[in-house]
């Protein structure tokens, strides 16, 4: 399996991103923002956590229409996998990968801590190897990562089964408690928290790793 | 030709910042402040000479780039 994990300026998650992706069996390739295609054969896209041009503008707004998004986007629309993780889902979501929008936290404070998360579904590639209803704890770390979007939006959401992740205890005023969401063919996911820092049992835990192993496990068994 | 473009935040979403403004307003002692919005002005130096076609093109830099239609309006001046 072969994952690229996107490098804006001002992306800080690549690297934990990467070595995530290379602990759960991925060979990884970094591609930088300026690049307009991607390395032949790739399977998953990350699009990692930072700050992204510096959140100017919006936050993602910027990364999103720069010239790799557009191979990202394609990708995507082919029915590839992408996984965008804080900044990354912002992104995404300034690409229309994904809907609604990721505000200003409710508290107004950067809310930097490990949280409580419900897996909300195992139908997807990212999930499947919780099971259905666990409580994992990973990080968070961002200051506009309350998700927003209208009624019509969310009961879609709802419908069909596409909120991954809700918080516990929610840390940022995020609609419906909601911390991770699917696109409609259920390959591309943006969460806010960090899986990727709780992938090594010097994080404290490996609960984020599940998600990675389940996911390149995907295409071992294909 | 110069384009002032405002943005702000659509009816219905909630503006943790303007509500923080508001807050600070009322312990500053400005009483009946019901609600602020906070928003942003952007202006553009342009090289267009025709205003429609300047208008057309800040448009769709407003569509594309400049505001998110999810949850935000935009308005464009051009002088």
């Amino acid at each position: 399996m072969h994952a690229a994990v996107i490098v804006f300026p001002g992306s800080n998650c690549d690297r934990d991103m990467a070595v995530a992706f290379e602990k759960a069996g991925a060979k990884v390739s970094m591609v930088w923002h300026k690049d307009t295609d991607l390395p032949a054969g790739i399977d998953v896209i990350g699009v990692p956590g930072g700050f992204s041009f510096g959140d100017y503008l919006r936050c993602g707004a910027i990364a999103a229409n720069s010239p790799i998004c557009q191979s990202v986007i394609a990708h995507a629309n082919k029915g590839g996998y992408v996984l965008g993780i804080c900044n990354g889902f912002q992104v995404l979501t300034e690409t229309g990968l994904l809907p609604g929008v990721l505000l200003r936290n409710g508290g107004l404070k950067y809310v930097c801590k490990a949280i409580e998360l419900k897996v909300e579904t195992g139908e997807t590639a990212y999930t499947s190897g919780y099971a259905p209803g666990t409580t994992i704890t990973i990080p968070v770390a961002h200051h506009d990562g309350n998700y927003f979007a209208d009624e019509d939006t969310l009961a879609q959401l709802n419908g069909d089964n596409r909120v991954a992740f809700r918080y516990v205890d929610n840390p940022n005023g995020s609609v419906q408690d909601i911390a991770g969401i699917l696109s409609e063919n259920r390959r591309v996911l943006g969460m806010m928290p960090h899986p990727e820092r709780m992938a090594d049992p010097v994080h404290g835990n490996t609960e984020g790793r599940v998600m990675f192993e389940s996911l390149v496990g995907q295409f071992e068994t294909a | 030709m110069k384009a002032r473009v405002h943005v702000m935040l659509k009816n219905g979403v909630l503006d943790p910042q303007g509500e923080a403004v508001r807050h600070a307003l009322g312990q500053l002692g400005f009483d009946g402040v019901d609600g602020v919005r906070q928003g942003k002005v952007i202006e553009l130096d342009l090289n267009e000479t025709d205003k429609g076609k300047a208008e057309a093109s800040v448009t769709a830099m407003c569509e594309k780039l400049l505001a998110n239609t999810v949850i935000e309006s935009y308005s464009v001046e051009i002088s």
